[in-house]
C-alpha cells in the first residue's frame, strides 16, 4: 500500500464522519412524502424534538401546568425560566414520564408519544435527566455511576455479563475529562463535594448519548469557576444535543441562552431572547410584583 | 486528549487470592475434616465430633443461606422483607411431603397414606400430593414452590411501586397468613403438627450417623457454592444496579434501566436460596410445621443479617453462626432471657454498628471502603 493511497483513505473516512456530523443535527435524514417510519427512531425531519401541546397537570384541584405548548428545536439550547411554582420542574416530569398529565399532547420527534412510555423507555430513547438535587449513586465510584448509566442494553440478563469493552472505555476515559474527574475514578461519589456531584450527574447524562437534555437548576451551589466551565460545555454541547436548561442564575443564563422560554403559573409567559424577555412587562410583573 | 494517563479501574476478581485460600481452607474444613472428625475419630478423643455438633452447625449453615439471601435483598437491594421464612417453610415442606411418603407402610397406622391423614380419615392422597412420591419432581417443587410464589407476589407489589416500610409490612403479613393457612388440617399438610417421624430419604435410613454427615456436608458445600454465586452476582453489573436501586431508584428509572425486573429476579434469587436451604434443614432436624412461618422466625433472619453487617455477604454469615451459637447457649443456660439479649442485640448493632460485625471489623483493619463517611 502506498502512502498516497492511505492518504486518500484518509481523507475519505473525514469525509464520510463529516457528513455524519452534520446529519446528527436533522436525524441524518431528509422530509419526504414516502418515508417509512422506523419504530422508536426519533424523527425529527419537521424539524421538532420535542412538541408539547395543550397539556395540562392538576394536583388536588391546584392547576401545576395549565394548556402549556412549547416545542424545542433539534440542536437548540432552550432555557426556561419563572418563578417557583411556575411548573418548571412538573414539565420536565411529564416529558420523563414521571407524571402523567390529565390532558395534551407531548412527543418527541415527530412520531413518539412520550406519553405512552415510562420513566425507563423514556431514557432508552434519549432523553436525559438532571435532577434539582444531584443524584448520584453514592456508594458506588465515580467509575461506577459512569458504567452504569453509559448507553448499552440495559435489561437483567445482558447486565450480569457486561464487560467494558475498549470503545466504551474510551469513551468512559474522555467523559471523566469532560467533567474534570478524571482524578477521582476510584472515589465514592457520596465522598464528593456537592458540584463535582453535579458534575458527575451531567456526565452521567453524557455516557447515555441522549438526543434531549433536560437539566434542573445544573450550576446550584457551584462555584463560580465550576459555573464557568458548565457553560462552556453546555455551549459544546448545543448542536449536537437539544438542551432544555431550568435555571434561576441569570448571569449563567446569559452566557449560554439563545432563547428563553419564561413559564408562569404553569403555561409560558413570554418567550425570546434574555434581554426581550427581561424588558417585557408582565414578566417584570411576575417577578418583582410579588 | 490526556487520556492515554488515566488509568480505568479493571473488574475485581470474584475472590482476592486470600479470600481463595479462605474459601478452601473451610470447604475442606466441612467436606473433610468433620465427616474425619465426626465417623472416624473414637468418640473418647477429644478432637472427636458430637453428632450434637453436626446437627447443630448443619442447622446453622442452612439459616447462613437464608441471611445470605436476605443480605442480597435488604444489604443489596435496600428492600426489607419480613417473609422469607415463608420462602424457608415452602421448601421444608416440599421436602418434607418427599419424607412423609418414603415412610411408606412403617407409619402408626401402617397405610400407604401419612399418618395424619388416616387420621383425619382420608381415603387418597390429595391432588397436590400427587408427585410427592418421587424425589426429582419434589426436589424442583423445592425450588419452584418458593420461585413462584415470589414471582407473583414481587411481580405485583414492584410494579405498584410498594417500597419501604410497606413492603417489609405485606411480606409480614403474607408469612403469617401463610402459616394460619398450614395450620389447618384441611389444607393437607399435617395442620399444626405438621411432618414428622421421617425414616428415610432416597432409601436410606435417615437418622443414621453416616446420612446426617452427608446432609451435613452438602449443605455447607451449598453454603459455599451459594456464597460463590451471590458474590458473583453483586460484583456484576447486575450487583452493582440493585445497589443503585437502593441508593437513588428514580436516577436508575432515568438512566433507562427497569427497576421492576431488577428487584423481582433477586427477589425471586432470594426466595429460591431460602427454599433451599429450607429443604436441607427438614431432613437434619427432623420436623417441619407451621410455626417455621411464624414472622418472628423471619424477622430473626433480618437479624442475623443485621448483626453481621448489611451488603457484605460474608456478615450475614457471620451473623448467623454468632447469633445461632449464642441461642444455642443462651436457650440452655437462661431460658427466660434469650429473647430478651436477643433483643438488646438488634438494639445495640442499629444503634452502635450499622455496619454490623464485619464492618467494624473492617474500619479496625483501616480497609473500610466508607472511610470517611458518617
Amino acid at each position: 500500500m502506498t502512502p498516497d493511497l492511505l492518504e486518500e483513505g484518509a481523507k475519505r473516512a473525514e469525509v464520510s464522519q463529516l457528513a455524519k456530523d452534520k446529519n446528527t443535527q436533522s436525524g441524518g435524514r431528509e422530509a419526504g412524502f414516502s418515508r417509512i417510519a422506523t419504530a422508536g427512531e426519533v424523527d425529527v425531519t419537521h424539524g421538532r424534538i420535542l412538541y408539547l401541546e395543550d397539556v395540562n397537570v392538576s394536583f388536588d384541584g391546584f392547576k401545576a401546568i395549565n394548556n402549556l405548548s412549547l416545542d424545542i428545536a433539534p440542536g437548540e439550547l432552550r432555557c426556561i425560566i419563572g418563578p417557583n411554582g411556575a411548573g418548571k420542574t412538573t414539565m420536565m416530569d411529564i416529558i420523563t414520564g414521571k407524571t402523567r398529565p390529565q390532558s395534551g399532547t407531548v412527543f418527541f420527534g415527530s412520531t413518539i408519544d412520550l406519553l405512552r412510555y415510562n420513566e425507563s423507555q423514556i431514557a432508552q430513547m434519549g432523553i436525559g435527566r438532571k435532577f434539582q438535587k444531584p443524584t448520584v449513586f453514592e456508594h458506588l465510584t465515580v467509575f461506577e455511576n459512569l458504567e452504569l448509566a453509559l448507553k448499552t442494553d440495559k435489561a437483567v440478563k445482558p447486565s450480569m455479563f457486561f464487560k467494558l469493552d475498549s470503545k466504551q472505555s474510551d469513551r468512559l476515559a474522555e467523559i471523566l475529562h469532560t467533567i474534570h474527574l478524571a482524578g477521582s475514578v476510584n472515589r465514592m461519589a457520596g465522598n464528593l463535594s456537592h458540584g463535582q456531584k453535579q458534575w458527575l450527574e451531567i456526565g452521567m447524562l453524557l455516557m447515555q448519548d441522549p438526543k434531549l437534555l433536560l437539566l434542573d437548576e445544573p450550576v446550584a451551589g457551584m462555584t463560580d469557576e465550576e459555573t464557568a466551565r458548565t457553560a462552556e460545555l453546555f455551549l459544546t454541547l448545543k448542536g449536537k444535543h437539544s438542551l432544555m436548561v431550568v435555571e434561576h442564575d441569570m448571569s449563567f443564563i446569559r452566557s449560554i441562552s439563545e432563547i428563553v422560554t419564561v413559564l408562569c403559573d404553569g403555561s409560558v409567559l413570554a418567550q425570546g431572547t434574555l434581554d426581550e424577555v427581561q424588558q417585557d412587562e408582565r414578566v417584570i410583573e411576575v417577578y418583582l410584583g410579588r | 486528549m490526556s487520556s492515554e494517563q488515566l488509568i480505568l479501574p479493571t473488574p475485581a476478581p470474584l475472590l482476592s487470592r486470600k479470600g481463595w485460600a479462605t474459601f478452601l481452607m473451610v470447604l475442606i474444613a466441612v467436606c473433610l475434616v468433620a465427616p474425619l472428625l465426626n465417623l472416624l475419630v473414637p468418640q473418647s478423643s477429644i478432637f472427636h465430633m458430637s453428632d450434637f455438633a453436626v446437627l447443630l452447625i448443619g442447622k446453622i449453615m442452612c439459616f447462613a443461606i437464608c441471611a445470605l439471601a436476605m443480605d442480597l435483598i435488604w444489604g443489596y437491594t435496600g428492600i426489607l422483607s419480613l417473609g422469607h421464612g415463608l420462602f424457608f417453610a415452602l421448601g421444608g415442606y416440599a421436602m418434607g411431603m418427599y419424607l412423609m411418603r418414603q415412610i411408606g407402610l412403617e407409619g402408626n397406622y401402617k397405610s400407604e397414606l401419612p399418618d395424619f391423614m388416616v387420621f383425619l380419615d382420608w381415603k387418597t392422597l390429595p391432588w397436590h400430593w400427587t408427585g410427592s412420591a418421587s424425589f426429582v419432581f419434589q426436589m424442583a417443587m423445592v425450588i419452584l414452590a418458593p420461585g413462584l410464589l415470589a414471582l407473583v407476589f414481587g411481580f405485583f407489589a414492584f410494579r405498584s411501586r410498594i417500597k419501604g416500610v410497606y413492603f417489609s409490612i405485606i411480606t409480614q403479613a403474607l408469612t403469617y397468613a401463610a402459616m394460619l393457612l398450614f395450620f389447618r388440617n384441611e389444607t393437607g399438610f399435617g395442620g399444626n403438627n405438621g411432618f414428622t417421624d421421617f425414616k428415610r430419604i432416597l432409601d436410606i435410613p435417615v437418622t443414621s450417623q453416616n446420612t446426617r454427615m452427608v446432609l451435613f456436608v452438602i449443605t455447607g458445600a451449598v453454603l459455599l457454592g451459594f456464597y460463590l454465586f451471590s458474590r458473583w452476582l453483586v460484583q456484576s453489573k447486575f450487583g452493582r444496579v440493585l445497589q443503585a436501586i437502593r441508593d437513588a431508584e428514580t436516577r436508575v428509572m432515568f438512566s433507562g434501566y427497569n427497576p421492576v425486573s431488577y428487584k423481582l429476579t433477586i427477589w425471586v434469587i432470594s426466595a429460591v436460596m431460602c427454599g433451599v436451604a429450607g429443604a436441607l434443614y427438614v431432613p437434619q432436624v427432623g420436623i417441619i410445621n407451621p410455626s417455621e412461618m411464624s414472622p418472628a422466625n423471619s424477622i430473626e433472619i433480618a437479624i442475623w443479617a443485621a448483626v453481621g453487617g448489611r451488603a457484605t455477604l460474608i456478615g450475614p454469615i457471620v451473623g448467623a453462626f454468632l447469633v445461632n451459637g449464642a441461642k444455642s447457649w443462651f436457650t440452655v443456660a437462661f431460658p427466660e432471657y434469650w429473647l430478651y439479649f436477643l433483643g438488646a442485640m438488634f438494639i445495640a448493632v442499629t444503634l452502635f454498628l450499622p455496619q454490623g460485625i464485619v464492618g467494624l471489623v473492617r474500619k479496625i483493619i483501616g480497609k473500610n471502603r466508607m472511610e470517611g463517611k458518617a
